[in-house]
């Protein structure tokens, strides 16, 4: 059958089944949202934005990760903890070690790597879902966080030998990663974030890897039997998850100056509704890096309107949750 | 009966009026009208892509978005979704079945609508309702077994049994015999002639021209999404009937130019294969035969033969579970993993393109390169306009019709996917093609094509190990044949001495 061409190619009907201009309708919905409670104006101002993007990039850069597990048709919900335990290990070597941050910076996303990269080979080699070895890292990472600082805040604050607190000066590489640039309007760690999602999205879209990520989160034995590594492919997910959350380790520690042992609680849940949110499916084989971006400007942007509109957290967290459910509510892939 | 019969005639039980259908821009179906009868067998045909399934998910509930009406005893409805149909009396076994994988038969046949007591899903009542249903029917599945554990053929008799739980008056079956064997087959039709006494109305879609010819009382042909016409059986020869599907004339015969063997190409010496690991009994056994290049050799066997596990094993597909010696090109075939395969010049097309054929969500360009990825990319980076450009090569070898390459291959009708499937493995460049029902749900000018492809890849010097079903293609299209019984080769033939008796008789272990 040669289907004939019915129709102007731009409807509205062809538009809302695209998940892409979804994601973007609800984005532009909350832009609206912003422009009618404007807080006497503060949505206009520049500053609003560029705090809005650097709050939204921890979450952002976890996202991509969690972006790459998902369409495997996995799930990664350690990274939360790995944000922490990175956060810990970079605090500790760059503030109390004083070591390079050449040395420090390879480091950390090595570890994050081969925390993901532990939970992934578990997944991979031994058929443990996913949910229960990422839950099993994230509680490792934790523990191992808290052990590594010594359940306190790694701040520069350093304890002397003769037990008084003696203050050092914030490392240079905080200070560059918690930087502003262009002129104080955009934050370093949304450069960062931008940078990740390009990295990430060059591999989904142009990598053989990431092609084979789809056809795992599609059809696992189809691949396996097309001649794709099941394994090694999955192993790889989870360790670029692991490395982008000590990536977003790396900014929350520079933006706290400090390695907190108790950071990043639950933003593993905040990373996955991002990536939903965005029209990426959690069945896999479907969806992308440009739609999590989306999804996660989105809920950011929601956040921060509900916040300069002074709505108090408990209404933000109870709106942020119904909201949650109406955007994945439209992103059903309905059948006609 | 009779009088019912010829009552029903008068009025039909189901009337489809100016159906049209489109997807997003793509119109689907046009003004089809279509009557069905009580007592009778409609037997709907078309090519690929002709859109029968689309026709009768429109009346069993699935689309619920069309143009025109449905009429069910003089009554206008539009079932929003299957349940709903169920009600009004229309079940469909669909293409692609609808069991509940991880539930048991009995609550598969009661799904959606369980039997109750005092608000609590009556499980007692139903196994045994399902037990009575299933021996009435003489088929012999445990109403508690999973889904997931029975053949296709008990899955697809299931959805069967699941029909007549509803006191179904109308029951649509999309391609049921795909993936039945014969005696399976038989059993159907002896179900659909009971059903056919009960006075249901029988909608029955298929490729195969044997069965039409059998169970066919009335025809009714699309052909792009338009009915072409409506005749009883007896005033449709099969000549006729193509021409309606095709818009021109096609033989019907099987091509095979008679090949010329060149050198050896596969040797296997004591080939045995422990799908299910070394502890258990091997499903193939001590099997030795070669294939030459330039030759189809047929694997015959019946169900549980251990054929498409032959397969497997050379495909290394479960790994290292093999033994005995297998010899490609006269150098020891590596068997370690389905890659490993792949980069020796095997391929294997299996004959359950949904679960371990395809990838659904994505793209037919995507499908169609993913086992060649590593050619076609450079250091790890794909180059999209060579899987572009060898998605297009391959979809016109194979005459695939989509609305575009993009399009996500689980839109694609039966036929089209079986192609897209079809062309992963000869996009691979193979030097040993083996296949499992490779014309599974392909129309007969596709089927015609592909019969001419395997021509033409042998006269090229490829090898083909092929399994079919349809007793007629393995002997027609095999240069010789081997024929296996509970994993042992039983039989050798060469194409002259082959005849179905002696094919069937090996095939059972009377040889
Ligand atoms: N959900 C959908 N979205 C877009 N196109 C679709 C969808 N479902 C079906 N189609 C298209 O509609 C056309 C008709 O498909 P249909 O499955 O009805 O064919 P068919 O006659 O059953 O073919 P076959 O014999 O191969 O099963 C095809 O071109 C198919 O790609
Ligand atoms: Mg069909």
């Amino acid at each position: 059958m040669t289907p004939e061409q019915t129709g102007s190619a731009f409807s509205p009907a062809r538009l809302w089944s695209n998940p892409a201009s979804r994601a973007l309708i609800a984005l532009v919905l909350v832009f609206v949202l912003g422009c009618v409670f404007n807080a006497d104006g503060a949505f206009f101002k520049l500053g609003t934005h560029r705090d809005t993007l650097r709050q939204a990039s921890v979450f952002g850069i976890l996202a991509c990760g969690m972006t790459l597990v998902i369409i495997s048709g996995g799930i990664d919900l350690a990274v939360g903890s790995v944000l922490a335990l990175v956060a810990v290990a970079f605090s500790l070597m760059s503030i109390h070690w004083n070591w390079s941050p050449w040395v420090v910076l390879p480091l950390c996303l090595l570890l994050g790597a081969a925390a993901g990269g532990m939970a992934g080979g578990v997944t991979a080699w031994f058929g443990i879902q996913p949910f229960i070895a990422t839950l099993a890292m994230m509680v490792f990472a934790r523990g191992l966080a808290k052990t590594l600082s010594g359940g306190m805040k790694v701040s520069t604050a350093v304890k002397q030998a003769d037990g008084n607190y003696h203050y050092v000066d914030v490392p240079a590489i905080f200070r560059f990663i918690d930087n502003r640039i262009l002129g104080g309007h955009l934050s370093m760690v949304t450069v960062i974030f931008a940078l990740c999602a390009a990295v990430a999205w060059v591999l989904l879209a142009r990598h053989r890897w990431g092609r084979e990520l789809y056809a795992i989160g599609g059809n696992e034995e189809a691949a396996r039997l097309s001649g794709v590594s099941v394994a090694w492919t999955k192993l790889l997910a989870y360790a670029a998850s692991g490395a982008l959350a000590a990536v977003a380790g790396l900014c929350q520690a520079a933006q706290e100056q400090q390695g907190d042992p108790e950071a990043g609680v639950g933003y593993e849940l905040t990373a996955i509704a991002m990536v939903v949110i965005g029209g990426t499916p959690l069945t896999g084989g479907r969806g992308g890096i440009g739609l999590t971006l989306l999804g996660t400007l989105t809920i950011g942007y929601l956040d921060k309107i509900l916040s300069i509109n002074a709505v108090p957290e408990a209404s933000r967290l109870m709106l942020t949750g119904a909201i949650i459910v109406a955007a994945v509510l439209t992103q059903r892939r309905r059948r006609s | 009966m009779t009088l019912l019969a010829a009552d029903s005639l008068r009025s039909p039980l189901v009337r489809l009026r100016g159906i049209g259908k489109r997807f997003g821009p793509v119109q689907v179906l046009r003004g089809v009208d279509l009557d069905i009868f009580g007592g009778e067998v409609l037997v709907l045909a078309g090519e690929n892509g002709a859109g029968k399934s689309t026709l009768i998910k429109i009346l069993g509930g699935v689309h619920t978005d069309f143009d025109g009406t449905i009429e069910i005893d003089g009554q206008v409805v539009r079932p929003r979704s299957p349940l709903e149909a169920a009600a009004l009396g229309v079940a469909i076994i669909f293409q692609e079945l609808s069991l509940v994988p991880t539930l048991t038969v009995a609550d598969n046949i009661f799904l959606g609508r369980p039997l109750t007591r005092r608000g609590f899903v009556d499980d007692a009542g139903q196994r045994a309702a399902a037990r009575r249903l299933l021996d009435q029917l003489g088929l012999d599945i445990d109403v508690d077994q999973r889904v997931e554990d029975l053949s296709i053929a008990q899955q697809q008799l299931t959805e069967v049994a699941k029909a007549l739980a509803r006191d179904a008056r109308v029951i649509v079956m999309d391609e049921p015999t795909s993936a039945l064997n014969a005696p399976e087959v038989e059993k159907l039709f002896g179900l659909i002639a009971d059903l056919k006494a009960r006075g249901c109305g029988i909608v029955y879609i298929t490729h195969k021209m044997e069965e039409i010819e059998r169970i066919a009382d009335r025809i009714a042909v699309l052909r792009d999404g338009e009915h072409v016409g409506a005749a009883p059986a007896a005033e449709l020869p099969p000549a006729k009937l193509v021409n309606w599907m095709v818009g021109r004339e096609v033989e019907h015969q099987f091509p095979r130019h008679a090949g010329q063997p060149g050198a050896e190409r596969l040797r296997l010496d004591g080939f045995s294969v422990w799908r299910n690991g070394r502890g258990n009994r091997p499903t193939v056994e001590g099997v030795s035969f070669s294939v030459h290049a330039g030759e189809i050799l047929g694997v015959g066997g019946l169900q549980g033969s251990g054929a498409s596990d032959l397969f497997g094993g050379l495909f290394g597909a479960y790994g290292a579970q093999v033994g005995g010696q297998a010899w490609l090109d006269s150098r020891p075939l590596a068997i370690a993993s389905p890659r490993r395969a792949i980069d020796q010049g095997l391929a294997w097309l299996t004959n359950d393109r949904k679960a371990t054929g395809l990838v659904l969500p994505l793209s037919i360009i995507a499908n169609a390169t993913l086992a060649d990825l590593p050619r076609l990319s450079t250091a790890g980076w794909r180059r999209p306009p060579l899987e572009i450009a060898a998605a297009r090569e391959q979809g016109a070898t194979l005459a695939l019709r989509a609305a575009s390459l993009d399009m996500e291959v689980g839109l694609l009708s039966g036929g089209n996917q079986q192609k897209v499937a079809l062309a992963k493995w000869l996009q691979t460049r193979p030097r040993l093609l083996l296949l499992d029902e490779p014309t599974r749900g392909i129309d007969i000018g596709a089927k015609r094509e592909i019969y001419q492809l395997m021509n033409d890849l042998t006269a090229r010097g490829l090898a083909i190990l092929l399994i079919t079903s349809e007793l007629p293609e393995l002997l027609a299209l095999s240069d010789r044949l081997v024929v296996l019984h509970r994993g042992r080769l039983t039989a050798e033939f060469s194409r002259a001495e082959a005849t179905p008796e002696k094919v069937l008789a090996a095939a059972m272990g009377r040889a």
